[in-house]
């Protein structure tokens, strides 16, 4: 079977039902960018969970004579040898790393550097106002629950706070969209599943003279279902590349005016960008192909 | 060539079979007639030797083949051995007489070298050259029944199948048409022809089967197409 012969008449059943061919470019170029946009936020979520859970830290704020929370009022300030004895329990734990004490001074010109922008809030807090602290580093960043309920509760432990809860709600969003994204893709390219397979069924039956004497003069099934299969790989392809020009649109788009805004967010690099895309050529053309393949099987008898 | 040993085939949804207890034995290079009415299982024959259809019993040999052990990813290649034409010429509207024969090479992959050596002998042969740029709708019927004849014998098969080749032409174009295939059949070629055509089975004396009902009634050498019609 000579390629041009196969692409010539692939060429002749693209042209002959142009519209349809272009609704199913349309429909599976939306499915695929869809995919491509659900795989880009997992892609964008998992980077920046990696990044934020190795710098997770669970902070165990330490009651202050000015400390305004419950269970300090009850306690009073921290004193020496519960601060000790709270440091040595933390140590001991197999989950931890390592512990650090901020003390209030350390704390308060960490705060003056954070919010050096607004001048009225750093005038208006004093040393002491915010609490010394204990910075726990963890061995594996999934355990924070384990040493959150050790110490929460303790006299002279004002709040435990841990950046993983904060995180938590901003990356359940993220989930939520992601799945969303990826729920309307599986519709999609079910809905372009279909329509392919519904374009190879016309395209054959417009083709039934031509499929007919090539069975008749013995066309081997390859050389009968080639074209068809062809046909549904090119349009596969295109939908493939329409979605990837829009994935590396939204990877423009976030460089362009949302990394600026968080710098210190993980942002996704090309490379997984590039991964995504071929991911979503493949996809749209084996889908493709195989829709065709089995629309031929049904209606060209071969 | 083609040899029918005690053939029966019941189509699943009729009770009388189109072809009941078929024995017939076609030699290489023979031509013969298929006679009989409408819905005397003519038809059921071809497609069984061109195995479109599979026997319900018996045997069928074609080019050596047992028909009902071939796997149908073989059958292409059987397929290749036998050349087809039918009453309604099924030629390719949109290419010309050219494309059309060469459709049925190029789609076997032969190479260009070898299609433009074949197509014009073979239209040559069926008197067609000076027409390979035509589209089958500017020629007469006789004229689109010799592309198709060219289509199906292009290949060079061993076995020429033809439906009522003559079913639409007039009696004039009819003979030029039985010369084709008599020129087709002194080349070694395997011929056979299912007709109506009384006038041309008694002209040309050749073996004549008579199928009644799906049964052979008549098997004559050098025969005439009969008494009754």
């Amino acid at each position: 079977m000579r390629l041009s012969f196969i692409f010539s008449e692939m060429w002749i059943g693209l042209r002959r039902n142009v519209t349809m061919t272009l609704g199913v470019l349309v429909t599976t170029a939306v499915a695929l960018t869809l995919l491509g946009v659900g795989l880009f936020i997992w892609a964008q979520v998992n980077s920046m969970q990696d990044f934020w859970y190795n710098k997770v830290e669970v902070t165990v704020y330490l009651c202050g004579k000015q400390t305004q929370t419950s269970t300090c009022q009850q306690s009073g300030a921290i004193t020496p040898q519960q601060q000790s004895q709270l440091k040595s329990q933390l140590e001991s734990m197999p989950q931890v790393q390592h512990v650090y004490y901020e003390s209030e001074a350390q704390a308060y010109q960490r705060f003056r550097d954070q919010f050096k922008t607004s001048p009225v809030l750093v005038e208006n807090t004093r040393e002491g106002e915010v609490p010394a602290s204990f910075r726990v580093k963890l061995k594996d960043p999934t355990k924070y629950a384990v040493v959150t309920s050790a110490v929460q509760g303790r006299p002279g432990v004002s709040t435990v706070y841990d950046f993983r809860a904060v995180l938590g709600k901003f990356f359940n969003i993220l989930n939520s969209v992601r799945n969303g994204a990826l729920l309307l893709a599986g519709f999609g390219l079910l809905a372009a599943l279909l329509l392919i397979g519904n374009t190879i069924r016309l395209a054959a039956f417009s083709r039934r003279r031509e499929t007919g004497i090539m069975r008749l003069v013995g066309a081997s099934n390859f050389a009968i279902q080639m074209p068809f299969l062809m046909e549904g790989a090119i349009t596969g392809f295109l939908g493939g590349a329409v979605a990837s020009s829009a994935v590396y649109g939204l990877k423009a788009l976030v460089d362009w005016k949302i990394r600026p805004a968080f710098l210190t967010f993980a942002f996704l690099g090309w490379g997984s960008v590039h991964l995504i895309v071929v991911v979503l050529l493949v996809v749209g053309v084996l889908l493709s192909m195989l829709s065709s393949f089995f629309t031929i099987r049904r209606y060209l008898h071969v | 060539m083609i040899s029918f040993e005690d053939v029966t085939k019941l189509y699943p949804t009729q009770t009388r079979p189109a072809l009941q207890n078929v024995s017939v034995e076609v030699e290489k290079g023979e031509f013969i007639f298929l006679v009989g009415a409408s819905g005397s299982g003519k038809s059921t024959f071809l497609r069984l030797v061109l195995r479109e259809e599979r026997a319900t019993g018996g045997d069928v040999h074609v080019a050596g083949k047992d028909l009902s052990r071939l796997s149908s990813w073989k059958v292409p290649q059987l397929r290749r051995q036998i050349g087809c034409v039918f009453q309604d010429f099924r030629l390719l509207p949109n290419k010309n007489v050219r494309e059309n024969v060469a459709f049925a090479l190029e789609v076997l992959g032969k190479n260009r070298k070898l299609i433009n050596r074949w197509v014009p002998e073979t239209l040559e042969l069926v008197g067609l050259d000076g027409k390979a740029e035509r589209l089958p709708d500017e020629l007469s019927g006789g004229e689109q029944q010799r592309v198709a004849i060219a289509r199906a014998f292009v290949n060079r098969p061993m076995i020429l199948l033809a439906d009522e080749p003559t079913g639409n032409l007039d009696p004039a174009t009819s003979i030029g048409i039985m010369k084709i295939l008599d020129r087709i059949n002194r080349t070694g070629t395997t011929v056979v022809m299912a007709t109506h055509d009384a006038a041309i089975v008694d002209s040309m004396r050749k073996r004549v089967v008579e199928l009644e009902f799906g049964k052979v009634v008549r098997d004559q050498s050098r025969g005439v197409y009969g008494y009754s019609s």
